[in-house]
Formats: structure tokens, C-alpha cells, sequence
């Protein structure tokens, strides 16, 4: 069951630059592992994942394997405008996961 | 009273053996892992020709870390973050992963601070290298060793 947490201030005076933190619960596994049968566990990690803030793009990531199960990744945008922040990941296997969270500028 | 220690000495040596046979076939799988050649092209895909120089990035990540799986990172870059003059991308390598990227971070002169945290695999004692990329497309770095006591599970039998 996958899940997002997400935290963004809810408040924010324009201009303030806020940080954004983000953690997926996903697997992230590396396609580098073996069974004792000596098979290949195929990798299943998440490739991709962006933040919209009022539908502008305003940060992406590409992910590798060497990103840790859970991906956790933190970054700053300038608070302008009150709004949504849209969260993408997109992974192996149709993984496809949303989340938001909404921001009042004063 | 000799015979009785000499037995339990022999079943401990069994015992030891057996063990040792039982460690042996996990010892034996390790896939490639990623060379500095590979490092130095995965690089190269990224800057192109550019001159990649050390400076303005600060890469934050643990000198001594005791759990390969989960290493904390941060790169943070000295820039004013203005619609002139900021950062573009930040790319963050490896040496010896079996794969060189660990991940790439776009961001703009919105981001208001050039800086992103991550958790990361290391499969080993090695080099971490962050890259960043400037609007004038100019190419910054910094890289940092790291010891790692416990390699993440990369190459591991399960």
C-alpha cells in the first residue's frame, strides 16, 4: 500500500522561501539482488518524481537504484501565491502515485 | 575425562565447519560493480566537453557511515537563486555501485536556495561526487570519501 507524507508549511509570507519535504514508502528495489536459487530479483524502483506548485513544474528528480527503500527528498521553493502543491512519482512496473498540499501566502 | 573433552572439542570443530560450508555460496555472487571509468562517463553524459571546476558545492554526507543502506545526503550551491543567475540542475555520482548516478535534481531561480537532501545506497567504501549546473552552463563540484563499515544490500542473496 503505497503512501506519501508530505511537509509543507501551511502558512508562508510572500517571498519567504519554504522547504519542502517529501517521503514515498516504496521498495526501491535495485535489480542488483539474488534469490539463493541464484535468480535475479528484478529491479522495481521508483524513475521519476516531480512537484507542480499551481501547475507550474518547479522541481523534478530522475531516481536511480542508489536511492534508499522509501525515496526521501527535501527542497526549497519561494513562496509567491497561495495554492497547491501537486507531488508525481512514477516508477517500474506502472507505478504511479499523487499526493498534495496546499499553502496560504499572506 | 580426556576422552569426553576431546569429543566435545571434535563436535565444536564439526559445528565451525559447518557453518563455514553454510557462509560459502553467498560469498561467491558478487555482480560487477561500477569502475571510475564508469564514473568518469556517466559524467561526461551529463557535462558534455564543459570544464567541470571545484567550487561552490557543498556536499554534506557522513565521513564514517555505519549503514550502507540509508546514507543521508545534502548538496546545497553558493548561488544568489536570481531569473539571471541561477542553479539549473544538481547531479550526484558514484564510484563503485554497480551503477554510477544516484540521482539528478532539477530545479530553477524559483527554488530560492540551491539545495536538495536525499537518503542514498552505498555498496561500498568510496567516492560520492555532486555536480551542479549553472544558467550560464557552467559545470561546479564537489566530491567527498566515504567509509562505509555495513555495504547496502545491493549485491546480496536472499
Amino acid at each position: 500500500m503505497p503512501s506519501a507524507l508530505i511537509n509543507v508549511p501551511a502558512k508562508a509570507r510572500r517571498g519567504d522561501i519554504v522547504e519542502i519535504k517529501t517521503l514515498m514508502s516504496h521498495i526501491m528495489e535495485t535489480g542488483y539482488r539474488h534469490l539463493a536459487s541464484g535468480e535475479a530479483v528484478p529491479r522495481d524502483i521508483i524513475t521519476s518524481f516531480s512537484c507542480r506548485y499551481n501547475d507550474t513544474e518547479i522541481f523534478r528528480a530522475d531516481l536511480y537504484p542508489a536511492i534508499a527503500a522509501n525515496p526521501f527528498i527535501t527542497f526549497f521553493t519561494t513562496a509567491t501565491e497561495s495554492g497547491t502543491f501537486e507531488f508525481e512519482w512514477i516508477g517500474d512496473n506502472g507505478f504511479s502515485e499523487t499526493a498534495s498540499a496546499s499553502i496560504t501566502v499572506e | 575425562m580426556h576422552h569426553q573433552d576431546s569429543t566435545r572439542r571434535q563436535f565444536l570443530g564439526l559445528a565451525g565447519g559447518a557453518a563455514v560450508l553454510g557462509a560459502v555460496p553467498i560469498v561467491t555472487l558478487r555482480p560487477a560493480e561500477a569502475t571510475p571509468a564508469m564514473l568518469a562517463t556517466a559524467i561526461r553524459n551529463v557535462v558534455g566537453e564543459a570544464e567541470v571546476r571545484t567550487g561552490k558545492v557543498k556536499l554534506d554526507v557522513p565521513p564514517l557511515v555505519e549503514n550502507g543502506n540509508t546514507v543521508p545526503l545534502t548538496v546545497s550551491v553558493a548561488s544568489p537563486m536570481t531569473s539571471r543567475d541561477y542553479v539549473k540542475s544538481i547531479h550526484i555520482f558514484n564510484e563503485k555501485n554497480p551503477q554510477p548516478n544516484i540521482g539528478n535534481f532539477h530545479l530553477g531561480p524559483h527554488a530560492g536556495r540551491a539545495q536538495v537532501s536525499t537518503r542514498i545506497r552505498l555498496a561500498d567504501s568510496q567516492k560520492v561526487v555532486a555536480i551542479a549546473r549553472l544558467s550560464d552552463d557552467s559545470f561546479w563540484s564537489a566530491s567527498v570519501d566515504v567509509v562505509v563499515t555495513l555495504a547496502a544490500c545491493t549485491e546480496e542473496v536472499i
